[in-house]
């Protein structure tokens, strides 16, 4: 009786093995960073809307993932990097061209606070008050955003006196999630991660960079379906997409 | 800790819910029968570089599954040794497939079915094996009819768990299936999404759902082997 059970379950999972397939419209492979997950989620039905005979199909993970996905020979057709670093990487390695690669997107580093400010943060000269305990940061090494805090403490010679202070987050999320439970009294994030957290997080300032932070995209050279990617490209970079991308909170490049 | 009512029937859902089913489900059948294959291997005489081997079996247990899906990748990609070869002779590509998320799934499954079948096959004993040898069977036999049916509610448990690891991968499968909505997103890549999204509330839900069937699915599989008597 249980082997049979046993036994009939094996069979309908090996039977099960087809997924119904629908390929009338052309696909098209975005790999996207996490980081554009809603920005790029609006995109697809947009772009299909103009152009019904592409099937554009979103591929959502860090940038660096998808570097390696594209390394090894995956087909993507179009690739969305959260910053230059492999971008250039995947020029250097011939996975792209260099004339193909624009900046679609600027975001902005912030400091921002929990709703109720327990500190009362008003500045980044705030930091170094006696009432500010405690101070969200990525780890610099690792997290990009931590890099780029770093570097206008840095610059502004806060930094060492601030370390102290510091609470480091394995990503930005982290110090999002940290900001959003009241858990610090003030972090260093990007404006979109500060806007996706609605109510719960106010800015209090832009920080300062040297480098803005960019978003580059391109179309991967080994792509099957080079015409549809060079569409996606030109709608990303055109009104409609930038206007999708300013409603989530980027910057226009 | 927000949660949101969502539609169990809409495809937004259900997609991702039987894509997970259904990997994870092939990734337990290739990895109960690997899985103790390997385990009936290194449970009999000692040969040199077994305990190698032991250890190459347990390695996927403890590797990260980002590292250990770039090693997937790397092999199974485009470019790599085994991908070009399914390439050129089949034509086949496994990236960016639901038959790539499952290859991942039964990789990190493997070594909790060959731990718990290594360990229940070591703990038949010989005495019942050997007297089958008297009585004439070859060692296949032995196997089939003495070996495993005895050590076959270990190994069972040990599939229930590589169930429940498979339906919460995530690292391996990122890397080789990608996360495409619709296609290779299963439930935990769809929480990984929803949270990059700031869409919290999606991301628990889908939490609990996922938490709710492993158990469901635990404890039916634990009622299904209860002993009928105490031996």
């Amino acid at each position: 009786m249980k082997r049979t059970a046993l036994a009939t379950l094996l069979v309908a999972l090996v039977l099960w093995t087809s997924a119904p397939g629908t390929a009338q419209a052309r696909e098209l492979i975005v790999s996207a960073a996490a980081s554009l997950t809603d920005a790029f989620s609006d995109m697809e039905p947009a772009f299909e809307k103009a152009h019904p005979e592409v099937d554009v199909i979103m591929n959502f993970a860090s940038s660096g993932a998808l570097y390696r996905q594209i390394e090894q020979g995956a087909p993507a057709d179009v690739y969305a990097s959260a910053n230059p670093k492999w971008m250039n990487k995947a020029v250097q390695n011939r996975f792209v061209a260099e004339d193909d690669v624009a900046v679609f997107a600027r975001n902005a580093l912030v400091l921002a606070v929990p709703s109720d400010n327990p500190a009362s943060v008003s500045s980044l000269d705030d930091l170094t008050k006696r009432s500010v305990k405690s101070i969200g940061i990525g780890t610099p090494e690792t997290v990009p955003a931590g890099q780029y805090a770093k570097g206008a403490l840095v610059g502004a010679d806060l930094y060492d006196h601030l370390s102290p202070k510091m609470i480091f987050g394995e990503s930005v999320r982290q110090v999002l999630d940290y900001l959003v439970r009241g858990e610090i009294d003030c972090g260093f994030v990007y404006r979109t991660d500060a806007v996706k957290a609605g109510k719960d997080v106010s800015i209090v300032a832009e920080v300062p960079l040297e480098n803005p932070v960019t978003y580059p995209v391109a179309v991967v050279l080994d792509s099957a379906s080079d015409e549809a990617a060079r569409k996606f490209v030109a709608f990303v970079l055109g009104g409609e997409g930038r206007a999708l991308l300013e409603a989530r909170g980027f910057k226009a490049p | 800790m927000d949660f949101i009512w969502i539609d169990l029937t809409s495809p937004a859902f259900i997609t991702p819910f039987l894509l997970t089913l259904k990997v994870s489900g092939l990734a337990v059948v290739f990895s109960l029968v690997l899985g103790v294959a390997a385990a009936f291997l290194l449970t009999r005489r000692p040969f040199p570089g077994r305990d190698l081997l032991d250890a190459l079996c347990t390695l996927p247990l403890v590797m990260p599954p980002t590292v250990l899906g770039y090693y997937i990748l790397v092999l199974v990609g485009r470019r790599g040794f085994i991908g070009q070869w399914l390439q050129d002779s089949f034509g086949i590509s496994l990236m960016f497939t639901w038959q790539g998320a499952t290859i991942a799934a039964t990789v990190v499954a493997f070594p909790l079915v060959f731990k718990s079948a290594r360990a229940a096959l070591e703990g038949v004993g010989s005495r019942y094996e050997d007297a089958a040898r008297t009585l004439g069977q070859n060692e296949l036999s032995v196997f089939l009819r003495v070996s495993l049916p005895l050590a076959f509610r270990g190994i069972i448990s040990g599939g229930m768990l590589a169930f429940a690891r498979a339906m919460g991968e995530f690292g391996a499968t990122l890397m080789i299936a990608g996360n495409l909505p619709g296609r290779t997103q299963t439930l935990s890549l769809a929480v990984y999404s929803a949270v990059q999204a700031g869409n919290d509330a999606l991301a628990n839900t889908l939490v609990l759902i996922i938490s709710i069937v492993c158990v469901v699915i635990l404890v039916i599989t634990g009622k299904l082997l209860q002993p009928k008597f105490r031996q």
